[in-house]
């Protein structure tokens, strides 16, 4: 027979090709897993900052408010990074005429040369952004604030970070996980900023009340978010 | 063997109580299989290399517009206020009509147990697959961001989006990459029999184990054939309602919007029927040459392409039916924009396209009455390319007729293509001639098998 036809150790073949089959077949799960992992969508991201502020300190052991520093975030749909000039309420370096304030805490210190350089030129710091969405996204945070989601839902215990890392992926499908379900990151309003807070009782039924009182209706719709 | 006995004889002719061979010629199995494989194993002509030249280069350009068009954007095309469709998404339609042809021949003939589309089953079908791919790729590119063409599989993903299933674009997607998927399979798994006869006349190593590889060890026995013939059927009414409710999704892209001369219940059968239309004035412009330069008039005969012209005066028919019926419920359903939209394709500022349009499609079809026509294979030739150029205009008309005004009089325009939607058609040419010719060179362009199951057993329906 001068034909071409499989040989019998073609057979080997069929187990591996459907091998390659199942290889194919995680292949695409893994990409689908890998495109949703926090490691693609940014979650542990902590870029290092001009200069090395501490929440960790300020909010974590001197228990500043939240909004001491990020005072737009009851008001408006963006909370500010503070101004140098909010820096300097506490650590102002010395004036004009070489005088410092006699309150002033760590004036001459090395860390704080990136404030007194700011403060004495008038430029800005460059902080580095850590949650940083498309500008597709119109996020805005009073919207969340005031209804009672708190600081610790979206960005964790920044009470305890000594450099802000992202904890939360920040993606879309994360963002309507909670606007479909939103109880369990609900509390009242008066307790957004308390990071340790921790409700009595069940959450999810502490977040209902919450919801029913101030009458929450999230939308997931596309012109809430992407206008 | 059948025995053999040459004399001339005209397919065209019926004989009373006589069925017509399909097969002509002194042609028993064994020449029928000397005839076809001799395409792939003879030396390659000079011509085939200057029109696989052309044609690839038709191809390169095509694909060079695609980059520049991803580089650059849309705009490069003539697609402006109001008219967001122009050229690719006709030329979409119109290579997609163009592959119905193929699987109405393979599929739907074979239901109806038509032994004639034996000759002609393998070439519409790889015309049905080449088509396909071209029309593909104008959806693809036609979408302004290109990298995000995935969206459209409903794939899980950190968005938690899925893509719409309310869109008839959607549909396409579906329809099409089924549409492309199956009758791959079919005609690939039409062929195997085949590429098992070419692996065995193999002289070379190299094409001994690609028809080898490819013919999947296929040795003829009658479990094997048994199966083939199982499965080739079942197949064959699968790819039947594909086939009609392909071409109705892609109608639907227009007849589930609003506009006036879109919003017409019509458009599935009337689409359907202009898909085989012009799908099988375009397997006859490509039969008619490559039958005489191949030299397979003895399989592909004169009664073949009576026979396919009987079908282009059917479906064209069923086309011009279309037109009047269109302009009738213009008038008869009393809605302002619907009549002008009609007498706007008349006699606006396209009408020029849309009476190119009715001549090829509505006039010159009807001279396949007369029977001089319709056997005399280079006035068959005249007519398709007449219709193929009808049908190119008859997508165009719909699409950029009705667009260019419709409802508002301060949003009307006029489309003028660029030049990459001239080249970009023609690139598309090159790409279907480029693969239409690698299958001619490569593969068997008529299924043996089934051309022997129709001739006269060794004794017994073919011209001896």
């Amino acid at each position: 027979m001068d034909r071409f036809l499989f040989p019998k150790w073609a057979n080997t073949i069929v187990p591996v090709l459907g091998a390659l089959g199942a290889v194919g077949v995680l292949y695409v799960i893994g990409m689908v897993a890998f495109g949703a992992s926090p490691e693609t969508t940014d979650v542990g991201y902590q870029p290092e900052q001009p200069l090395p502020f501490s929440h960790a300190l300020h909010a974590g052991k001197l228990k500043l408010d939240c909004r001491y520093c990020h005072n737009t975030v009851e008001v408006a749909g963006h909370a500010a990074i503070p101004p140098t000039s909010t820096c300097l309420n506490c650590h102002s370096g010395a004036d004009a005429n070489g005088v410092v304030n006699t309150v002033a805490v760590h004036s001459t210190s090395a860390k704080l040369a990136p404030v007194r350089e700011s403060q004495a030129t008038g430029k800005s710091i460059q902080w580095r952004r850590v949650h940083d969405l498309p500008d597709y996204v119109y996020f805005n945070h009073s919207a969340h604030v005031r209804r009672g989601v708190s600081c610790v839902a979206c960005h964790g215990r920044v009470d305890k970070m000594e450099k802000v890392t992202q904890v939360e992926p920040l993606s879309m499908g994360w963002c309507l996980k909670c606007h479909r379900n939103p109880e369990p990151n609900l509390r009242p309003p008066e307790f957004v900023t308390k990071l340790d807070w921790a409700p009595d009782g069940d959450p999810h039924e502490v977040g209902e009340k919450v919801r029913e009182e101030l009458n929450l209706n999230p939308s997931t719709n596309c012109s809430t978010c992407h206008r | 063997m059948a025995s053999v006995t040459a004399e001339p004889i005209d397919t065209t002719i019926e004989v009373p109580g006589k069925r017509t061979p399909l097969v002509t010629g002194a042609h028993n199995y064994g020449t029928v299989t000397d005839a076809v494989c001799r395409l792939a194993e003879c030396k390659t002509p000079l011509a085939w290399y200057v029109a696989l030249g052309i044609s690839a280069s038709l191809m390169g350009m095509l694909f060079g517009l695609v980059g520049y068009l991803i580089i650059t954007g849309v705009g490069v095309w003539g697609n402006r206020s109001p008219v967001f469709w122009g050229w690719p998404i006709v030329n979409f339609v119109f290579w997609v009509g163009i592959g119905h042809a193929g699987t109405l021949i393979s599929a739907i003939l074979f239901l109806f147990r038509q032994d004639w589309r034996t000759g002609i089953n393998r070439a519409a079908e790889a015309m049905t697959i080449f088509a396909v791919i071209c029309a593909g790729l104008f959806p693809g590119i036609h979408i302004g961001r290109v990298w995000l063409a995935y969206w459209l599989f409903p794939i899980p993903n950190q968005m938690a989006m899925w893509p719409n299933f309310r869109s008839p674009l959607l549909w396409d997607v579906f329809a099409v990459s089924t549409y492309a998927t199956v009758s791959l399979l079919f005609w690939y798994m039409g062929m195997i029999p085949d590429l098992a006869s070419l692996r065995d006349r193999a002289k070379g190593k190299i094409q001994q184990f690609a028809y080898g590889l490819f013919s999947l060890g296929w040795n003829g026995s009658s479990r094997h054939w048994h199966r083939y013939e199982r499965a080739y059927l079942l197949l064959a009414a699968l790819a039947t309602p594909l086939v009609l409710s392909v071409h109705t999704i892609v109608s639907f892209d227009f007849a589930v919007s609003q506009l006036p001369g879109w919003h017409t219940t019509i458009f599935p059968p009337y689409f359907v029927a202009g898909a085989v239309f012009s799908g099988f004035a375009m397997v006859l412009t490509l039969m008619i040459p490559v039958r005489s330069i191949c030299g397979i008039k003895d399989l592909l005969t004169d009664r073949h392409l009576e026979n396919m012209t009987k079908v282009i005066i059917a479906t064209g028919s069923m086309v011009g039916y279309a037109y009047a019926m269109e302009f009738f419920i213009a008038w008869y359903g009393g809605n302002r924009y619907e009549t002008f939209a009609f007498i706007n394709r008349a006699f606006g500022p396209y009408a020029w396209a849309y009476w190119i349009m009715v001549t090829c499609n509505v006039i010159s079809p009807q001279l396949f009455w007369i029977k001089k026509i319709r056997t005399t294979p280079w006035m068959i030739f005249v007519v398709c390319i007449f219709v193929n150029i009808g049908m190119w205009f008859e997508r165009f008309v719909i699409t950029v007729t009705s667009l260019s005004r419709d409802f508002l009089p301060s949003s009307w325009g006029y489309f003028k293509p660029t030049i990459v939607d001239v080249l970009m058609l023609i690139g598309s040419f090159g790409l279907f001639m480029t693969l239409f010719l690698l299958f001619c060179k490569f593969l068997p362009m008529v299924a043996m098998a089934e051309v022997k199951s129709v001739m006269p057993r060794p004794h017994g329906k073919g011209d001896h």
